[in-house]
């Protein structure tokens, strides 16, 4: 290990000299209490470490040791259900060992090293194995089942592999090809390198969340990339959590990227809570947390997006659908800046370093659908959702800008939906995924033939609405006519009883995709019903007051069970009350 | 090295002070300056290599030369010695006594900047604080360990709220031990007068500490006064077992003292010349609101700012908006309309309300209830824009009983004068008498066995 010593601190930024060999991210310990930092400059003998945690107190003339490794992590049994910082530290254990006020200088492993593990061959000895090939299973929760695979540069014979109870640092087997490799039950990867795929795949089908405005206008595939801008208050996090919550990927990935330390906290708070709709089992088994909340190191924020896309990346290759949310990447982008102002670095747009935009798609890249390496053909997914919060909600900030031009869906949350509460706030009118026309055939098979149609119906309407809208303003609502009348109507009620979904109501917070079929259709035939009998001279008033409108403002409220039978009752309700109508009109 | 003079500051120039010669002194280490003429002002280390270290001067540089002043390094970063003697107390900005009493003497000392809370620590804020105010119990419930700052404007009422607040705040059915810290920013002394009176009035004094910087002392200092503020007010919370509100006012000049020593600096700016940094600083404020798991007191922040031009989007309010756990906004057009408080509801926001409400803190209906208050006021301030245009008889039926409601909610539920301490249970009575115009169906936010339940029980409506 080589040795210097610091010769200047500016905040998260130290100069050190006489580190010789010292190589670019490589890891360094830094001063008497050893701060973890990383060097992201080499100038001579003078190497530029970002530290990631706070330097006040720090002297110049005080050690620095480089490791001489680049930031990595272990990956291995124990991940899920864990609470990281930036840098894979345990949080939990990290409150163990120095209280409740986060201290400096700790190194912890990021895998429980004493729990064994039960490891279950599904190789046997004598067998051929390839980088990538899945060689045994741990379960490391009731919901998932830990493959241990071969790393990416092994192949040859197993020598040697047996079932038993393993550490994370025990051997489970060795392989023969020359030399003689051992395969532990994790391995450890570096957080900046992607892990690498063997190709891409067009992502085709859906990420069900549950979220009617999603779901059903602008959903996001399973291996594709979403962006959330949003003033504050308009709902970002909530959103991220909803989709934390009942998003149906096998792994969810949530980084709290400098945000509010309460959020995390309800987070941890509620998702042990939380059953998973479909196995009834805790969602926390399911979840892995990184939390570097705002008054934590900046250094440790910009780390922690990458720490937290590597163990999604992880899991894909065992062949899981995962999805991370990183809220927010603003806060992500803030840190890069604050980093590159202290290195002095000539800035571009507002004071981000020019390399904002490549650092941005560098890091959407790392989604996506593919097949992994292996010798049998597995298929895992990443799907990536970044909250985005531009100052002063104004979206033409460098951010926005170039986190749009590189994901494909945008939900735009809108300040004035959310002061009206309506919830959640995505703006139907700026909103657009380029999945939805890509996932048609999956659609069809899995829902209705007549969904896709049925979507367009509803967005035209909504659309409608915003044109008629202007001329209310101009000319008050009861000088439209009436057929016009019929379509706000409609479109009301698809605001209000489709597009309005509480978070925090127990039936409302998550609706599956045949509820949400079920729900549009209704509403929407409602409102053909309602066009015909205009056109036979019934008022928007009188059908107003009709007794299905209510019930259709019911389904939501309605279990998943029961909307079958609502539903079908709404609509002979309505198909009766219409008939009522008409015959009385023509009488 | 605590002993060492250096007599070699080289540069002077706004609020930094360069010296060199100086092999190690620590970032963020504090120093002592004496003056030629015996006087002593404090700084702190801002930047350190080997052979310079860059004093940022709290206090006035008036006086500071090149060659007579002497710099002494204290070998130790910014602490305070903290104690129970302290409520009851006025400090300065940089924490002594400005009240002729005896400096504080403990043990305890506090780094200045604590590291921040272990997120896993830290316990969900739920308890309910009772403002007494409607527009906070109803439509933004406050919790404790919550950071709920005020927005607004110059010469809109937010002393007058933020006074109501500590007066009247309670936690129902909770023990009292309730003690308040404030910390002033470059505000007039007639203001700060004005909450020294109001404490005295209310018989809080002696459970309150405050640390005055006046618009009159010297603007470095205001980058201290709350971290001073802060610090006591966690050593009371964590240590002491207390509840403490911490009133924060004006963060507007804290961020201004922020952006001059960074032009000072020489760094980068970002938006309107506030530094790039300004949102971590900021964090490592509001932050240090919470709860601990295991301990019994809590801190929550009132942070008072005042929006340039009213402006929101401008990076003071913006930034805060995006670490605080919600905000309270005062409206300009409220004020004149003569509505005390003058909070727009609307954008007002406390992302902990659901914690604190509900079956067994408030009311089972408290959340639908708000829910159905928001978008009818929302509806109703439409209306009324609307007719502003097209006159009130073109608008529709339904448009004008939402206009009615709008108009009532601020009549009736915020505005309640500075005096009137209003229950939650009346709070929320006053909200269900609002809606008495709509009918059942038009109450499409609230369940239909709430509304049959709570419409009765209040006596309004049908």
């Amino acid at each position: 290990m080589a040795e210097g010593i610091i010769t200047r601190i500016s905040g998260p930024v130290v100069i050190a000299s006489g580190l010789e060999g010292a190589q670019m991210f490589d890891v360094v310990r830094i001063g008497d209490m050893g701060l973890v930092g990383e060097i992201i400059k080499i100038d001579g003998i003078k190497a530029t470490v970002q530290v990631y945690e706070d330097t006040t107190g720090l002297r110049p003339g005080e050690k620095v040791i480089n490791t001489k490794r680049p930031l990595s992590m272990q990956l291995g049994p124990g991940l899920l259900k864990s609470i990281y910082d930036g840098i894979q530290r345990p949080l939990d254990i990290l409150r163990e060992q120095s209280g409740d006020f986060i201290s400096r200088g700790k190194v912890i492993p990021a895998l429980d090293q004493k729990i064994k593990w039960d490891f279950v061959p599904l190789k046997k000895k004598g067998d051929h194995v390839s980088p990538g090939e899945i060689i045994g299973e741990v379960q490391e929760t009731p919901l998932i089942m830990h493959k241990i695979m071969v790393p990416y540069n092994v192949k040859g014979t197993l020598t040697d592999i047996s079932e038993g109870k393993y550490t994370v640092n025990d051997i489970v087997a060795t392989v023969q090809n020359g030399t003689k490799t051992e395969i532990g039950l994790s391995s450890w990867w570096t957080v900046r390198t992607p892990r690498p795929v063997l190709r891409k795949l067009p992502p085709e089908e859906p990420l069900l969340t549950g979220q009617r405005v999603l779901d059903t206008f602008f959903p996001v595939a399973k291996g594709g990339t979403a962006a959330i801008p949003g003033p504050f208050g308009s709902g970002k996090t909530v959103t991220q959590q909803q989709l934390a919550k009942w998003a149906d990927s096998n792994v969810i990935v949530y980084v709290g990227c400098g945000e509010r330390g309460n959020e995390m906290t309800e987070v941890l708070t509620t998702f042990p809570k939380l059953e998973d709709p479909k196995s009834k089992r805790p969602l926390m088994e399911r979840t892995i947390l990184v939390a570097n909340t705002s008054n934590m190191p900046v250094a440790a924020r910009e780390a922690s997006i990458y720490t937290g896309i590597t163990m999604g990346e992880y899991y894909r290759d065992m062949g899981y659908g995962v999805a991370l949310m990183a809220d927010s990447t603003s806060r992500w982008a803030e840190a890069l800046r604050e980093i590159s102002g202290r290195l002095e670095e000539m800035p571009g747009e507002e004071g981000y370093p020019a390399y904002l935009g490549r650092r941005l798609a560098e890091f959407y890249e790392r989604g996506g659908k593919a097949v992994v390496i292996s010798p049998e053909e597995r298929v895992g997914s990443l799907t990536l959702v970044g909250a985005v919060s531009p100052p002063g909600g104004d979206f033409s900030e460098p951010v926005s800008q170039n986190t749009l031009r590189v994901t494909r869906v945008f939900w735009a949350l809108d300040a004035s939906l959310a002061s009206r509460r309506h919830f959640p706030s995505i703006n139907w009118l700026t909103s657009y995924s380029l999945y939805a026309d890509g996932m048609g055939d999956w659609y069809k098979n899995n829902v209705s033939a007549t969904w896709i149609s049925s979507r367009k119906e509803a967005l035209e309407i909504l659309q409608k609405e915003s044109e008629l809208q202007e001329i209310v303003q101009l000319v008050g609502y009861d000088a439209l006519p009436e057929p016009e009348k019929g379509v706000l109507d409609t479109a009301r009620s698809i605001r209000e009883d489709y597009l309005q979904q509480s978070a925090y109501d127990d039936v409302d917070t998550y609706t599956s995709i045949g509820k949400q079929f079920l729900m549009l259709s209704t509403i929407l035939e409602f409102g053909k019903m309602e066009a015909d009998a205009i056109k036979k001279g019934i008022t928007s008033v009188k059908i107003g007051q009709l007794e299905s409108r209510k019930m259709i403002s019911k389904i939501k409220w309605t279990k998943e069970d029961q909307v079958e039978q609502l539903v079908k009752d709404t609509k002979s309700k309505m198909q009766q009350e219409f008939s009522t109508l008409l015959t009385e009109a023509t009488r | 090295m605590t002993d060492i003079s250096y007599k070699t500051i080289s540069k002077i120039a706004g609020p930094l002070m360069f010296v060199e010669g100086v092999e190690n002194a620590a970032y963020g280490e504090m120093v002592e300056i004496k003056l030629p003429n015996g006087e002593r002002r404090q700084g702190q280390v801002l930047d350190t290599r080997q052979g310079l270290a860059v004093v940022q001067v709290f206090g006035a540089t008036l006086g500071l030369n090149i060659g007579d002043t002497s710099v002494r390094f204290l070998g130790e970063t910014a602490q305070l010695a903290v104690s129970d003697e302290m409520l009851g107390r006025v400090f300065d900005g940089l924490g002594n006594p400005k009240d002729n009493g005896p400096k504080i003497v403990s043990k305890t000392k506090v780094d200045l900047v604590g590291s921040g809370i272990n997120p896993y620590s830290r316990e969900e804020p739920s308890e309910f604080i009772q403002t007494g105010m409607s527009n906070i119990d109803g439509m933004n419930t406050l919790v404790r360990g919550q950071k709920l700052p005020i927005f607004s404007g110059a010469g809109l009422p937010h002393n007058l709220l933020a006074a109501q607040i500590a007066r009247q705040a309670k936690v129902l059915g909770g023990s009292e031990n309730f003690s308040v810290v404030f910390a002033a920013m470059g505000i007039t002394s007639e203001e700060a007068n004005f909450f020294v009176k109001q404490f005295e009035e209310s018989g809080a004094l002696g459970r309150t500490a405050l640390f005055l910087n006046l618009s009159s002392d010297p603007s470095m200092e205001r980058l201290l006064t709350p971290r001073l503020a802060l610090t006591t007010a966690e050593y009371l919370a964590y240590e002491r077992d207390m509840h403490v509100l911490v009133i924060m006012t004006d963060m507007t000049n804290y961020c201004e003292a922020l952006r001059e020593i960074s032009a000072a600096r020489e760094e980068v700016p970002g938006r309107r010349g506030y530094p790039g940094y300004m949102y971590t600083d900021l964090s490592s404020l509001y932050e240090r609101a919470g709860k601990i798991k295991g301990r019994n007191g809590s801190v929550t922040q009132i942070p008072i700012l005042t929006m340039p031009a009213d402006d929101i989007t401008h990076p003071i309010p913006d930034l805060t908006g995006y670490i605080t756990e919600g905000q309270i906004v005062m409206s300009r057009d409220l004020h004149r309309g003569d509505i005390h408080p003058p909070v727009d509801v609307l954008t007002s926001l406390s992302r902990l309300m659901n914690q604190g409400i509900g079956k067994g803190s408030t009311r089972e209906d408290h959340r639908s209830l708000a829910d159905q208050l928001y978008s009818s006021y929302a509806q109703g301030k439409d209306a009324r824009s609307l007719a502003a245009i097209v006159g009130e008889e073109a608008l529709s039926d339904l448009d004008r009983k939402f206009m009615k409601v709008a108009n009532d909610f601020e009549r009736k539920f915020v505005n309640q004068g500075m005096d009137e301490n209003r229950s939650i249970e009346q709070t929320l009575d006053i909200g269900w008498e609002l809606l008495s115009e709509l009918s059942d169906s038009e109450l499409n936010r609230i369940k239909p066995e709430l509304i049959e339940k709570y419409r009765k029980k209040s006596g309004a409506g049908a």
